[in-house]
């Protein structure tokens, strides 16, 4: 752990935050704007991350833990008009229940029978929002009527600042021996096991904390944009998105997702004068990546830094 | 009368399905691949049978073969652009080839979507129905082409079991499906035997996406539906089999169905979804499947 504070990645990533810190002295908002959405979605990215590359579970369903923690905040904060704290924070801890959920049939079944429960939880909670339109808004939208501020700049500073915190913890975590433990268990569970490690325990705490950072991320989003809807917090093609992302970034080195996430958001962005073949170009960047360079973005780079 | 109406309806649908699906188990079977790309390569089939009608003004019987060779291509393009550079890599550790698999199509899947929406926009495009009008089945007006439907269906599941089962080709993919290591120790070359599966592959779904143009329209947007659905049905019958496919397909069919017709057509999907969670914590293997 002391060596990663004199590692170059180390350098790297101070220069990269406090070079984004002063972003807000010289860009304009809707650049900010851009860039807000993409640090919450680098949460989202890390935190499956720790799920996929460190315990080894393939979850088809990050968008059941952002979503959960999404509305769940959102429909506080409409019904009741608790504090954007408060609700943020139970929208997290209802994330964790939802994790927790979704641990039980991991803790069975493995590979793409759980890849599919995962699926399946989202289309759920998919159908959940649509059918309970008066609790949720449906298809509509929740509308919400707090915001945490109006001023991009600080809208900025909060996501940096969140994204960095969680990268943080999540790299530290990953990088613990409870970390290397996950990877064993994710690699060959019985093995594991033999060598005496509680899976059990394991798995779940990677799951526990994976949902905890997912729905905060979330309920955060849900304040940032003053509204929750399927489309931006739990429809599949999201999910797909933040899968995506920390494939692109690199799986298991956690920071990759984030940067995979960025990457993602930002091209879209500079490819929306293509129209619709922006997405189009975004997969087959991805593919290309996924087939010809299967580290990822921060794989490559750490193996050649490795090998030099 | 309404028992009669979800007896046929189910009927055509739970076809439908059992088609889409029986390809996607046979690959996974032999080459354990699950193909994300599924759904757009139906959606790719009842596309091009549509502008070759429609745009070329093809009849409709060339229309639909034009359908069918359009999924046989994108098919064996997902074997040899994704799935086989994933599966023959050096850099890819064996224990994440799956997931990479799942990834890799998963991309592709959503390319050809993207594609299909700019070329071809997003709106729902219904094929002309080779077989045309209604026939009269005690008391209930069902379009001739349900029926014929249901019929292909059937006869092309039936061709299958016959081309699996009594042919030496068909043997050689059934064992492989088995112990590919087996096979290849008999002298048999494992990727042509892929190939011929691919080929299958295509064409069965070739034919589920241009029945399905007919039956219901298809849109840009079906990709994830489609795909959602084919997998379910598939770990519901247990992965690799396909007889457990063929029952499953029924079973989420008439489900959907019923839930249509007797609670709300917004409720659809929903019972199917609730079983196979069901059917996930108690038997995880699914209904037919081996481990």
């Amino acid at each position: 752990m002391a060596g990663f504070f004199t590692s170059r990645l180390f350098f790297i990533s101070l220069v990269c935050v406090v070079v984004a810190a002063t972003l807000p002295l010289y860009v304009s908002g809707y650049v900010l704007g851009l860039l807000t959405v993409a640090f919450y979605f680098g949460v989202f990215a890390m935190a499956w991350d720790l799920l996929f590359g460190f315990a080894g579970e393939v979850n088809f369903g990050p968008t059941f833990l952002i979503g959960t923690g999404a509305y769940t905040a959102g429909i506080l904060n409409n019904q009741f008009g608790w504090s954007v704290y408060l609700c943020i924070l139970l929208g997290a801890l209802a994330s964790v229940v939802a994790g927790l959920v979704l641990a039980l049939p991991a803790l069975r079944v493995r590979g793409p029978y759980f890849g599919l429960t995962t699926l399946v939880a989202v289309l759920m909670l998919q159908n959940f929002v649509v059918v309970f339109a008066d609790l949720t808004g449906g298809e509509i939208g929740l509308t919400i009527p707090d915001v945490i501020t109006i001023n991009a700049g600080a809208n900025y500073w909060i996501a940096l600042g969140f994204m960095t915190t969680s990268a943080a913890i999540l790299y530290g975590l990953s990088q613990s021996p409870i970390g290397l433990v996950l990877q064993a268990s994710g690699q060959d569970p019985v093995q594991a096991g033999a060598l005496g490690f509680n899976i059990v325990k394991h798995k779940l705490a990677a799951f526990i904390v994976s949902a905890f950072f997912s729905g905060l991320s979330g309920a955060l989003l849900v304040f940032y944009f003053g509204t929750a809807s399927v489309g931006t917090v739990v429809d599949v093609a999201v999910g797909v998105n933040v899968i995506v992302s920390a494939v692109l970034g690199g799986r298991r080195t956690v920071l990759g997702a984030a940067l995979g996430a960025i990457f993602l958001i930002v091209a879209g962005e500079f490819l929306r004068p293509t129209g619709e073949l922006a997405t189009f170009i975004v997969s087959a960047v991805a593919l290309l990546v996924v087939l010809f360079f299967p580290g990822g973005f921060l794989g490559a780079a750490l193996s050649r830094e490795a090998r030099s | 009368m309404l028992a009669l109406q979800i007896l046929i309806d189910g009927f055509a649908i739970s076809a439908l399905y059992a088609l889409g699906a029986t390809g996607f188990t046979l690959i996974f079977g032999v080459s354990g691949v699950l193909n994300l790309s599924h759904g757009a390569i139906m959606v790719a089939a009842a596309v091009a049978a549509w502008a070759a009608a429609s745009v070329l003004h093809l009849d409709t019987y060339s229309g639909a073969l034009v359908g069918v060779g359009v999924a046989l291509i994108v098919s064996f393009a997902t074997y040899f652009v994704v799935v086989k550079p994933i599966q023959n890599s050096r850099r890819i550790p064996n224990e994440e080839k799956e997931i990479f698999v799942l990834t890799g199509t998963l991309l592709w899947g959503i390319m050809i979507q993207e594609l299909i929406a700019y070329f071809f926009t997003n709106n729902a495009k219904t094929v002309l129905p080779i077989v045309e009008g209604v026939v009269d089945i005690f008391g209930n007006r069902t379009p001739r082409n349900n029926i014929f439907t249901a019929l292909v269906c059937c006869l092309v599941i039936g061709l299958l079991w016959l081309l699996v089962n009594r042919t030496r080709t068909g043997k050689a993919v059934l064992a492989a499906s088995m112990n590919p290591r087996g096979v290849t120790l008999l002298g048999l070359e494992l990727t042509q035997i892929y190939l011929v599966v691919w080929a299958i592959y295509g064409i069965l779904a070739g034919i589920a996406g241009v029945l399905l143009g007919m039956f219901l329209g298809v849109s840009s947007y079906s990709v994830g539906p489609l795909t959602a659905s084919a997998f379910s049905i598939v770990v519901l019958g247990g992965l690799g089999s396909v007889s457990g496919s063929l029952i499953a397909a029924f079973v989420v069919g008439y489900l959907e169905t019923i839930t249509a017709y007797l609670v709300s057509p917004a409720y659809r999907t929903i019972p199917a979804l609730l079983l196979l969670v069901i059917v996930m914590y108690i038997r995880p293997q699914g209904l037919l499947g081996r481990r």
